[in-house]
């Protein structure tokens, strides 16, 4: 315990590295992922064929080989984020937080995509066809029948996704950010004999952390089911 | 694609209108692709010494039996193992005693929630750092089989609870006892129904190998690491490696879908996600 409680500044700072790396990620592979999924079930061929390869290519590569990418590889060819410097407290976001962000949102956005295409496919087709059928105009079929169903089929699989990645930001403690793996990796050197308290604790909080996502996606999924 | 439910099937002008926004695409998908080979030449990527190594016989063995062999074999190793973790947990999940219960629940949602990487630098550091590339290997193969076993026990309760509930009474009607309706009538069935959902496991466990690249474990990303570190080649290193792994995941993944198709049909098997409360009910 000594280990841990002696330290909380560093347990803290830590944690809220991984917070930080799961929200910025988070958001941006929503929003990537939103886009790529648009694609993938859109009219025009070409962005289909895109996004279904995007979603094939990177959905198979190990985060680690998209991690080593970002932040070995792609310098190589210019391709860095040596202007990203933010200081923030004890929170620092330099260039290899920034790439951390930028792998795990390539990453999950093609896991998101997925996600939002089976929410799309579970609606089944009899509902847009009888919508034309009463003679709603496209925009009335998307936003009063399609888009509310999909969205709500949606929900569990992102919730899912979204788990992940927040235990995938472990990842980036092995590329160079402080987060909760590298916090705990330094303290089972340091303090040899805590080891299983120290691993104890961080895994609790990673409970406590996916339990708390499961929670809120469990209420939006009751809330915005139909009765 | 009339057979989406997003739109209707176009009409003349709209085909005309959607093969406009097409070549738009294909132009600037052009012009990302051309940018970036553009880069990559100018930065002397495509020159042969960058290349050099996977044409050279020595490397590209070192890539297949000291990486791709090895890998599979710890993923392998993993997905064995973690079925019978799986098989019972899962079944410690579904059991009418609560102190069976209880634990197992506990177990698979602890070992679930945690992340791999976290359970493998704790195994590394009480086990695997003093006993050299074993330690490491075997580090990594523990980790996988308890992430890999939680996860699979989840599929196992829910391929068991998916089998038709006729079943287990008609069983219990001819007098058959609770292990012989669980071992003879449940589990033979619900196996066919997780076929595909384990072989897509496996390609979850062996994308998941390459994490032991934080305790230097052997395996794909190991060599390919060796061999940019010596031969200063990132890019292609990379580009080449996650093209070994795509390969093997996608022929994983098309297996998957063989034995859906051929064992299971259309049904698809739904597996809660962690810290999903319907994982606590009790079982009817």
């Amino acid at each position: 315990m000594d280990a841990v409680l002696d330290n909380r500044d560093l347990v803290v700072d830590a944690f809220t590295h991984t917070v930080l790396l799961f929200l910025l990620a988070g958001v941006m592979s929503l929003l990537l992922g939103t886009l790529l999924a648009a694609m993938r079930v859109g009219p025009v061929r070409s962005m289909r064929v895109f996004a279904a390869g995007y979603v094939t290519l990177v959905r198979n590569t190990p985060l680690v080989i998209v991690f080593i990418f970002f932040r070995y590889a792609a310098p190589k060819a210019g391709f860095n984020f040596n202007y990203v410097d933010i200081v923030w407290g004890d929170v620092r976001m330099n260039t290899f937080f920034a790439a951390a962000v930028a792998a795990l949102t390539f990453y999950t956005a093609s896991f998101v995509c997925e996600a939002i295409r089976s929410g799309v496919n579970a609606v089944p087709l009899g509902q847009a066809e009888a919508a034309r059928a009463v003679g709603l105009p496209f925009g009335g079929t998307m936003t009063q029948v399609i888009l509310p169903q999909a969205f709500r089929a949606t929900v569990p699989p992102l919730a899912s996704v979204q788990i992940a990645l927040l235990k995938n930001t472990t990842v980036a403690g092995v590329f160079g950010v402080t987060e909760a793996a590298a916090r705990l990796k330094i303290f089972t050197n340091d303090y040899a004999t805590e080891r299983l308290q120290l691993f104890l604790i961080f895994a609790l909080v990673f409970v406590i952390l996916v339990e708390i996502l499961s929670f809120f996606a469990h209420r939006l999924e009751r809330r915005w089911r139909i009765a | 694609m009339a057979a989406s439910i997003l739109f209707d099937a176009p009409g003349p002008k709209t085909v005309v209108r959607h093969r406009l926004y097409s070549l738009l695409t294909i132009a600037a998908l052009a012009a990302l692709f051309g940018f970036l080979l553009w880069r990559l030449y100018q930065k002397e990527q495509f020159t042969y010494e960058k290349w050099e190594a996977f044409v050279t016989p020595g490397y590209i063995e070192a890539l297949i039996f000291n990486g791709l062999l090895v890998t599979l074999q710890m993923a392998f190793t993993a997905v064995i193992a973690a079925v019978l973790f799986g098989v019972v947990f899962g079944l410690g999940k579904l059991s009418d005693h609560g102190f069976v219960r209880w634990p197992c629940w506990a177990v698979v949602e602890f070992f679930r929630a945690v992340p791999v990487l976290l359970m493998m630098i704790f195994i590394f550091g009480v086990y695997g750092i003093t006993r050299g590339d074993s330690g490491a290997y075997w580090s990594v193969v523990f980790a996988l089989i308890v992430y890999n076993g939680a996860v699979l026990a989840e599929v196992f309760r829910a391929g068991i609870l998916a089998v038709p509930k006729g079943q287990a009474e008609a069983a219990y009607a001819i007098g058959m006892r609770k292990t012989q309706v669980n071992m003879l009538i449940l589990l033979p069935q619900a196996v066919k129904i997780m076929l595909p959902a384990i072989i897509s496991q496996c390609v979850v466990a062996l994308k998941d190998t390459s994490l032991g690249f934080a305790v230097a474990a052997p395996g794909l990303t190991n060599v390919g690491e060796a061999i940019y570190l010596e031969e200063n080649n990132q890019i292609p290193t990379v580009m080449v490696l996650a093209a070994i792994y795509i390969t093997v995941n996608l022929l994983l993944t098309w297996i998957a879908t063989w034995v859906q198709k051929k064992f299971v049909g259309e049904k698809k098997l739904e597996v809660p996600m962690v810290g999903d409360a319907t994982t606590e009910e009790l079982p009817k």
